[in-house]
Formats: structure tokens, C-alpha cells, sequence
């Protein structure tokens, strides 16, 4: 997997689809859309390289992880979600009422484990809610999770609107903690987080029950019924989790910015399904891995570097560069995955 | 009993029971005054034309399998390019220009659909992700096009879109309604909405019995295009100038909302533009309840998420049997495989 930049041009050159047998290196097709995704983000990478001064510094790379570390982890829980051929609107908004819980709890004095542990189930426990909506009363995912969607936000609004500062000392020590890498390159402890968010739950995809029943449950959830699998709790699991990632998020939204705001989080939902289906996960469940979802945010966190290093672009161009970029990538990565079938 | 499984009768009934809640806090609900009709229901009806257009158009795509994300934008778009060309004007009264203006700002909003439509049906792109590259790239467009300024216009005929009246009766409310009935018409008494659902149900299959699958796909997003310019035109008409941030912004959820209330799936293949109207103006019959009578605003939107909750869940027949089913002898089976 380590030397495929040239494959699959290559592969469909010296074979015809009958003849099998002569064929030089062929990636699996199941991994081609991920490839593809890791040639065009080496490309744009190398672009920058080329283009910038100072890009090539292994900080950009070590920071993307730590300027997108609360998207890596909403992402991941998104994937599963998707998976299973569902969405989850509400990831956002459950960052905001995260974000706005743990503000006003720590500034009530409340101890910030228990803080941590109580936002985490509060995430989780609304998840769990509107994946047994979704499951039991058979209401689409879309609908479910926008009622989600207003249901959290609404709550983050009610207990306050206005940004709340943190003044908790633990919440600032992690905040300010710094752990060294390398000369000059230093990173925060929510990127670690996200990292290991993302290694966790490559693992219970891959290696796990829980991780095949929700590759069936996408592939065809009548066939997964009849299997004798457990459709129902994978289900309910898999929002669950999403819940957890997006309350987790939260937790890192609100170390890193050390305040808590109920409109925080806005729209993250569509950066997040965003991410995971340029990082090749298809959005009829079924097909696609984490490590393409992480794929998916280092480009979009990207096409943010590469705007900040351009420098000279207002708010208005920035969105039509997303755009721009986010346009070219998506049909390149079409063709190429294309031309590999 | 059969009255109470149409899918449209608890939308219908939480909106009447919206509806008298409002008659009895408003002091005027409906009444004649200046030789036109006024109150609040007028209001309802006025405020829920741009929902209503958008949600119109989102209705087709959805019934071929899509979803629209774009038309917020579209709409800061067609306000901000309909507000610059007015404010250039020499006679901002000038009925032959604005109109003009109006259907340049509207060929526009068509163009942005066609775009939409060739990524979806052409290149092959999932609608959610097509769409979202207007999404985002559109509303920097509409602050480009405004110079990041609010524009205000002073142009009679131009609020009158939003704000006049016609033999007594809004004419923002006459726009949606004629939108209505063009697309009841056109998808209902010719073939075209068979047309459509076969689409939404299988494009491969469609394509296979000889139905132009790609050309209907890029046809209802230009469509829907259209209708989110137009919206976008009544809403800058009504605030009198183009505010390219807020115009439109997550009406794209609202109106994927109304549509599902209204009893389309999202995963294409049928659709109700009877139950889309009355989605839309159950939404802003909320909206306006909510202020009428006096939810603090910060609680707003729990306001809105518990109806929407409760408009989910009495929706789903499952939710239906399983409460209201306990009355009778039979017990809920379990062995029930999803469609």
C-alpha cells in the first residue's frame, strides 16, 4: 500500500477486464476511491510545497492535525454513521451544547472530571435517543437527527446564549500544554486525541463484530435482518457513538478556545460529511474506511492552509476557494476512481 | 379511521391547532383594512412565500433521489444581483427595469441550477456533495457581488413583490401560489411526475425503458434553481435591500424539513406538493406562533425542535401502532422487515 501513486493508470493499460491473470499491480477496487484521495492530497500538498515558501516545514503537517483535530473526531463518528447508510445533522449542534454545558458547569464550580464524564454521556445518551427514534419508529436519519439538530442547539440557546468564558485550571493546563515532537515542532494534546480517535475506530472496523455488522447493516440492512445479525443495537450503537464523537469534540472545542458558545460548531455538520465522502465513503453505506475519512479532513484542512498562505483573500474569496478547490478535487477523484473501474 | 392514517392529517392538525392558538393571542387574525386583507394569518401566508418556492423545488428533486443544499445561496445571489443592477438604476421606479432586472436575476438563479444539475446528472457527483460546493462557494459569490455591504434599493415596484397586494390578497402569496399550480399542473396532468418518481425510484431502470433519466435530473435542479431565485427575489424585496449573509441562510434544512412533513421520501420516488404547501406553512405558522404568543427567544428553537419531534414521531406509522395500536387486542409484531 505504500507504492501505489502509479497503479492504477497503469493497471488498466496492460490488461483487459477478462484477462485477469497478466496484470502487474492492481489495488483492490474497494481501496481505490481512498487512494485516490491519498494521490490528489500528495499532489495538492506537493503544490503548496511548490508554490509557498515555508510549506514544507513539518509543522504545517503536524498542525493540520491539531487545527482539525475537533472535525477528525466528528468525522470519525460520522463514518460510522454512514456506514450504515444513515446521517447525522445533530453533530454540530451537540458540540454546541457541549461546548455551552461544561462552560457553565466549570464556571459553577463543578469538578471537570466529572464535567468530562457527564458531557460525554449527555452526548452519547442523545445520540442513543435519536438512533432508537430512527430504529424503532423507523423516522429517517435525515429528519431525526435535524430534529436532534434544533433539539441540542435549542438547549445550548436556553442555557445561555452569549459566550462563556473557562477559567477552570485544569481545563487552562491542558489548554496550554505543549508536548515537543521535534526540533521546533510542537503539538496540543487534542490532536493526540483525534489521532487516537482515528486508530480506535479503524481497529473496531476492522478487527471487531461490531465493526463487520455495520459494513452488512450498509450493504443491505434486510440481508443483515435475515442474517440473524443484531441490526437494531448495531444501530442504535453506531448514533450513539456518533453522539460520543460529537460530544468529544466538544470537550476539545472547548479546550482549545477555552470558552463555551451556543452558536459554536455551526454548519460543522456538512464540513464533517464532507470530509468523510471525499475521503471515499460512500454515502449509500456500505463502502469506505476511517483512515479515507481522515483523508478527507487533511484536505480540507488543506485547502484552509493553502488559503492562509495565500494571505491576501477575504472572507468572500475564501469561500469561493473552498468551493473551487472543493470542486476540483471532487471531480478529479471521480475520474480517477473512474478510470480505475 | 381513515381520516387518521393520511399522512397529511397530524401536520393538518397541528397546524390548526397552531392556527386557533393564534386567533385567540393576536388581536387581529384576519380582518379587512385599506380594501385589503390583513392580519395574522395574511402574515402567515405573506412570510411563508419564500419557503413555499424553495420548498417546491426541493420537492422535485427530492422525488428523483437528490437533495439541494445550494438553494440558500442561490437565493443571496439572485437578491444581491437583483439589489446592485436596481440600485444602479437612474429611476429605481421604473417598472420596465425592474422586471427586467428581475428576470435577468432569474436567468441567473437558473444558470446556478443548470450547474447543479450537470454536476449531479453529468459528472456523476452525490447530490449532497454537488450541491455543497454551491453551498459554500455561492454565498461568497453573493458578498463578492455585494462588495460585502448591504444594498439598500428604494424601488416601489421592486417591494412590491414582497409586500403588495392584489384584489386583496399578498402578492408574494400569488407568486407562490402560481408557482403551485404551474408545477401541479405540469407534473400532475402530463406525464412529466411519472416521470420523475420513475427517476427517483431507479435512473438505471428509467433510462432502460426509454426515459431521458440524466436530461430530467438536470431539468428539476434547474427548476429548483428558479424557484430558490425567485424566493430569494422576495425576500430582499421584503427587507428592501440584499444582506448576503443572512438571506436564506439553513433555509435549505427547512425546506427538506417541510417536504418530509409534507410525506416525501427522501430517498425519491414519490412526492406530494399538496403535503410540501402545507409543510411550508406550518413552518412559518411556527415561526410566527412562537412570537405571537410570547416564548422568550432564547427558547425558541426548543420550541421548535419539541413540534418538529412530535410532527416526526406522529408521522411514523411504526410510532402510531405502537402507542395508539395498545388500545386494540393486537400486539405489536416484531418480525416487521423495513421496506
Amino acid at each position: 500500500m505504500t507504492t501505489v501513486d502509479v497503479t492504477p493508470a497503469t493497471g488498466k493499460k496492460n490488461n483487459s477486464p477478462g484477462n485477469s491473470r497478466r496484470r502487474v499491480y492492481r489495488p483492490n477496487t474497494k481501496y481505490i476511491p481512498v487512494l485516490a484521495t491519498l494521490v490528489l492530497l500528495v499532489i495538492m500538498y506537493s503544490s503548496g510545497v511548490a508554490n509557498y515558501e515555508n510549506f514544507g516545514d513539518p509543522s504545517v503537517l503536524v498542525n493540520l492535525f491539531r487545527d482539525n483535530a475537533v472535525l477528525i473526531v466528528v468525522a470519525v463518528g460520522m463514518t460510522f454513521v454512514i456506514l450504515t447508510g444513515g446521517i447525522d445533522l445533530s453533530v454540530g449542534a451537540v458540540i454546541s451544547l457541549t461546548t455551552t454545558l461544561t462552560a457553565t458547569l466549570l464556571k459553577g464550580g463543578w469538578p471537570p472530571l466529572v464535567v468530562l464524564v457527564l458531557v460525554l454521556l449527555l452526548g452519547s445518551l442523545l445520540g442513543a435517543g435519536m438512533g432508537a427514534v430512527i430504529h424503532f419508529f423507523k423516522v429517517e436519519p435525515f429528519i431525526a437527527t435535524l430534529a436532534g439538530l434544533f433539539l441540542a442547539r435549542g438547549l445550548a440557546l436556553f442555557i445561555n446564549q452569549n459566550s462563556i468564558p473557562i477559567r477552570d485550571k485544569t481545563w487552562k493546563a491542558i489548554s496550554e500544554y505543549r508536548i515537543p515532537l521535534a526540533d521546533g515542532v510542537v503539538t496540543k494534546p487534542i490532536a493526540l486525541v483525534a489521532l487516537a480517535a482515528v486508530l480506535i475506530a479503524a481497529a473496531v472496523l476492522a478487527w471487531t463484530r461490531f465493526g463487520r455488522n455495520v459494513y452488512a447493516i450498509g450493504g443491505s440492512a434486510d440481508s443483515a435482518l435475515l442474517m440473524g445479525l443484531p441490526v437494531g443495537r448495531t444501530r442504535i450503537a453506531v448514533y450513539t457513538l456518533s453522539g460520543f464523537c460529537a460530544a468529544l469534540g466538544g470537550v476539545l472545542f472547548s479546550i482549545n478556545s477555552t470558552s463555551g458558545w451556543a452558536l459554536q460548531g455551526n454548519g460543522l455538520e456538512l464540513d464533517a460529511i464532507a470530509a468523510v465522502v471525499i475521503g471515499g465513503v460512500l454515502l449509500t453505506g456500505g463502502s469506505g474506511y476511517v483512515f479515507g475519512t481522515l483523508l478527507g479532513v487533511m484536505v480540507y484542512g488543506l485547502i484552509q492552509t493553502i488559503i492562509a498562505f495565500q494571505g491576501d483573500l477575504n472572507a468572500a474569496w475564501t469561500r469561493i476557494v473552498i468551493g473551487v478547490l472543493l470542486f476540483g478535487f471532487i471531480v478529479l477523484q471521480r475520474l480517477v476512481t473512474r478510470k480505475a473501474k | 379511521m381513515t381520516i387518521l392514517k393520511n399522512r397529511l392529517f397530524w401536520p393538518a392538525a397541528i397546524l390548526v391547532v397552531l392556527l386557533v392558538i393564534n386567533a385567540f393571542t393576536s388581536n387581529q387574525f384576519i380582518t379587512v383594512r385599506d380594501g385589503h386583507l390583513f392580519g395574522t394569518l395574511i402574515d402567515i401566508l405573506r412570510g411563508s412565500a419564500p419557503l413555499m418556492l424553495v420548498a417546491l423545488g426541493m420537492t422535485l428533486v427530492i422525488a428523483t433521489g437528490g437533495i439541494d443544499l445550494s438553494v440558500g445561496s442561490v437565493m443571496a445571489i439572485s437578491g444581491a444581483v437583483a439589489c446592485l443592477l436596481i440600485s444602479d438604476l437612474g429611476n429605481q421606479n421604473s417598472v420596465g427595469s425592474v422586471l427586467l432586472i428581475i428576470g435577468v436575476a432569474i436567468a441567473m438563479s437558473l444558470l446556478l441550477g443548470l450547474w447543479n444539475g450537470a454536476l449531479v446528472a453529468v459528472a456523476g457527483i452525490q447530490p449532497i456533495i454537488a450541491t455543497l460546493i454551491l453551498m459554500v462557494a455561492g454565498r461568497g459569490l453573493a458578498q463578492l457581488i455585494t462588495d460585502g455591504q448591504i444594498i439598500n434599493v428604494r424601488s416601489d415596484p421592486y417591494s412590491t413583490m414582497a409586500s403588495g397586494f392584489l384584489l386583496a390578497v399578498p402578492v408574494a402569496f400569488l407568486i407562490a401560489a402560481a408557482a403551485v399550480a404551474l408545477t401541479v399542473v405540469l407534473t400532475r396532468r402530463t406525464a412529466l411526475g411519472l416521470l420523475l418518481e420513475s427517476v427517483g425510484g431507479s435512473p438505471s431502470a428509467s433510462r432502460l425503458a426509454g426515459i431521458r433519466a440524466r436530461r430530467i435530473t438536470v431539468m428539476v435542479y434547474v427548476v429548483a434553481g428558479g424557484f430558490a431565485g425567485l424566493a430569494g427575489l422576495i425576500y430582499s424585496a421584503n427587507i428592501r435591500s440584499a444582506d448576503s449573509i443572512s438571506a436564506g441562510n439553513l433555509i435549505e434544512l427547512d425546506a427538506i424539513l417541510a417536504v418530509v412533513i409534507g410525506g416525501t421520501a427522501l430517498i425519491g420516488g414519490r412526492f406530494s406538493i399538496a403535503g410540501t404547501v402545507l409543510g411550508a406553512i406550518l413552518i412559518q405558522t411556527l415561526s410566527v406562533t412562537v412570537v405571537a404568543i410570547g416564548v422568550p427567544s432564547k427558547a425558541t428553537l426548543l420550541f421548535k425542535a419539541v413540534v418538529v419531534v412530535a410532527l416526526c414521531l406522529s408521522q411514523s406509522p411504526t410510532f402510531r401502532t405502537k402507542v395508539f395500536g395498545r388500545l386494540k387486542a393486537r400486539p405489536a409484531v416484531r418480525a416487521e422487515v423495513p421496506a
